[in-house]
């Protein structure tokens, strides 16, 4: 098999197998892969800019929680359907995105990191600020009535777990598509030596704002969807918990893999879930977890991987 | 003298009190390979990082095919036909040598496959690491690194290519398949050449321009140059 035909093959196959999983796994499971693949759509938006791109963002909680609240306010105050209430989500998320990295990319390295850190804090608080309309820290609850697209019930566990699988396979495979593309190739020469790839005569800033716009649309995208999926809008999903947590998944998964994002997700989510389960200090299991895949990983899982055995993965 | 392709005015820069580059006045015509020399310190690498557009001039102004380029940024220069090899080797090195040509190429050729493929193709057999493409960048031989710059270059099809310092670090056997492969370029490309290998430079270049303290001190052929008392004073450190 070529090496697109293994990429294909990867990719596609781990759809389905999630897709056949929705038939197998016991409850407690089945909610959990659904809540880690919304939460892994995230992280692949994420590793666009990161793992592809070379911009550590510590501020990508504000794209998240802009794609549920835009999405969430739609159906409040509007009355908006679910189509074109996580359509405005995405719309938040990409207009926002435009102009805080038209802004954050004024700056490199760690001072980006601080700038997109202060520009999510101050969402975080324009959402407690107007805590009339977005309920603040309490947040608000989308009524199962208001979460029926195309006369189904998206409140109900199995049409969830395939809402959410729908949209992982969205994201899985437009990432996929999106870095075998030209300008998918500039983000990575960018991240590779960015001077260099100026001196080809790209233009470095354009590219970078535009892997800021992609990858915060796959977020809001993600955070519109677990709104609408899970049925409740909170500030908690803005705060900088929620910019940490996908930079984790990705190191964890794999720094600039397609793939590698969802396995971090699923990784940390079950670490947690498991170790809870024999102490209340799972927080230092997980530390400890943690630390030595720092050590004896440092790519991530698929990054590791990738170094030994597949070289081909993208 | 032919069509001017690139000249500056008054071009100067300085750092702090230091004048590193001082009202440079400068005129290369069409398909010349010029040379430019001058002791370490010169002011070399700052002028030529002003042409390009890495470092902005404090006065002066740069003209690329009779337009002011002055305000331009780098990348704009680059799309506009000029094409800069780094001094310090600067590949991407954790891409294959086909993806790093195949950049240099796909900023002109867009979506076009097959084209970027030939080009690729193409430019690394000119600098004879065709059988190399698959291979990751950074384990390439240094001299080998040196001539996946230039094939970069070349594949961007510019109509000056700026060549900073090429033949540092190659050995004797490398440098004399550079001199043959510049002598081939002549007739598509304009060269600019920033060298220190003297033999390099009075073999290959029709005119040399001599720097010393951020001013031009003579430029004339080789043999003007060879036998220019100033010239052969400031490489004695005596000027």
């Amino acid at each position: 098999m070529n090496e697109t035909g293994k990429i294909i093959t990867l990719h596609v196959g781990l759809i389905a197998l999630l897709f056949a999983m929705n038939f197998i796994l016991p409850a407690y499971h089945h909610g959990n892969i659904a809540r880690v693949m919304v939460l892994a759509s995230y992280a692949i938006g994420y590793n666009i800019l990161f793992g592809y791109t070379g911009l550590l963002s510590l501020g990508h909680a504000l794209f998240f929680a802009a794609g549920m609240y835009g999405m969430g306010l739609a159906i409040r105050f509007l009355g908006a359907s679910p189509v074109p209430a996580l359509l405005a989500g995405i719309a938040v998320g990409a207009l926002l995105s435009a102009a805080v990295g038209a802004l954050a990319l004024r700056t490199t390295g760690v001072a980006f990191m601080i700038v997109t850190l202060m520009f999510a804090q101050a969402g975080y608080l324009t959402i407690l600020l107007f805590g009339e309309w977005t309920r603040g820290d309490e947040g608000f609850v989308i009524q199962q009535a208001e979460r029926i697209l195309w006369g189904i019930d998206l409140s109900d566990a199995n049409n969830r777990y395939l809402a959410a699988l729908l949209l992982f396979g969205c994201c899985l495979l437009l990432s996929l598509w999106l870095i075998r593309l030209p300008v998918g190739r500039v983000f990575v020469a960018i991240r590779e030596n960015e001077e260099r790839a100026k001196l080809l005569g790209y233009d470095v800033v354009r590219y970078k704002l535009a892997a800021v716009v992609v990858s915060a649309s796959f977020a809001a995208a993600a955070g519109a969807s677990y709104g609408l999926l899970f049925g409740y809008v909170g500030a908690t999903f803005a705060t900088v918990q929620y910019s940490i947590f996908p930079l984790l998944w990705v190191l964890l998964g794999g720094t600039g893999t397609i793939i590698g994002p969802f396995i971090g997700a699923v990784f940390m989510f079950y670490l947690i879930d498991l170790s809870s389960g024999v102490t209340n200090a799972y927080m230092l299991i997980a530390g400890i977890v943690l630390v030595l895949l720092t050590l004896f990983a440092p790519q991530g899982i698929m990054g590791e991987l990738r170094r030994r055995v597949w070289a081909w993965l993208p | 003298m032919g069509e001017i392709i690139l000249s500056t005015r008054g071009l100067s820069r300085s750092f702090g009190g230091l004048q590193a580059v001082d009202a440079v006045d400068f005129n290369l015509p069409v398909g010349e390979i010029r040379a430019l020399i001058g002791p370490n310190g010169a002011g070399k690498s700052t002028f030529v990082n002003m042409l390009i557009g890495r470092i902005p001039p404090t006065a002066g102004v740069v003209k690329f095919k009779d337009q002011d380029i002055s305000a331009l940024p780098a990348h704009v220069r680059v799309a506009q036909g000029m094409a800069y090899t780094f001094q310090i080797t600067s590949v991407f090195s954790n891409l294959s040598v086909a993806e790093n040509v195949a950049l240099a190429a796909r900023r002109r050729l867009g979506r076009d496959k097959i084209a970027v493929q030939s080009e690729v193709k193409h430019a690394l057999d000119r600098v004879g690491l065709a059988d190399r493409m698959a291979q990751i960048a950074g384990d390439l031989a240094y001299g080998h690194q040196r001539l996946l710059e230039i094939a970069m270059g070349l594949a961007q099809k510019p109509q000056l290519l700026i060549l900073d310092e090429p033949t540092q670090g190659l050995a004797d056997s490398e440098v004399a398949e550079f001199k043959q492969l510049i002598r081939e370029l002549v007739s598509e490309t304009t060269i600019l050449l920033i060298e220190h290998n003297m033999n390099v430079v009075m073999e290959l270049a029709d005119t040399i321009t001599v720097l010393n303290f951020g001013k031009i001190l003579a430029e004339g052929t080789p043999a003007e140059i060879h036998a220019n008392p100033q010239v052969q004073a400031a490489y004695l450190g005596t000027g």
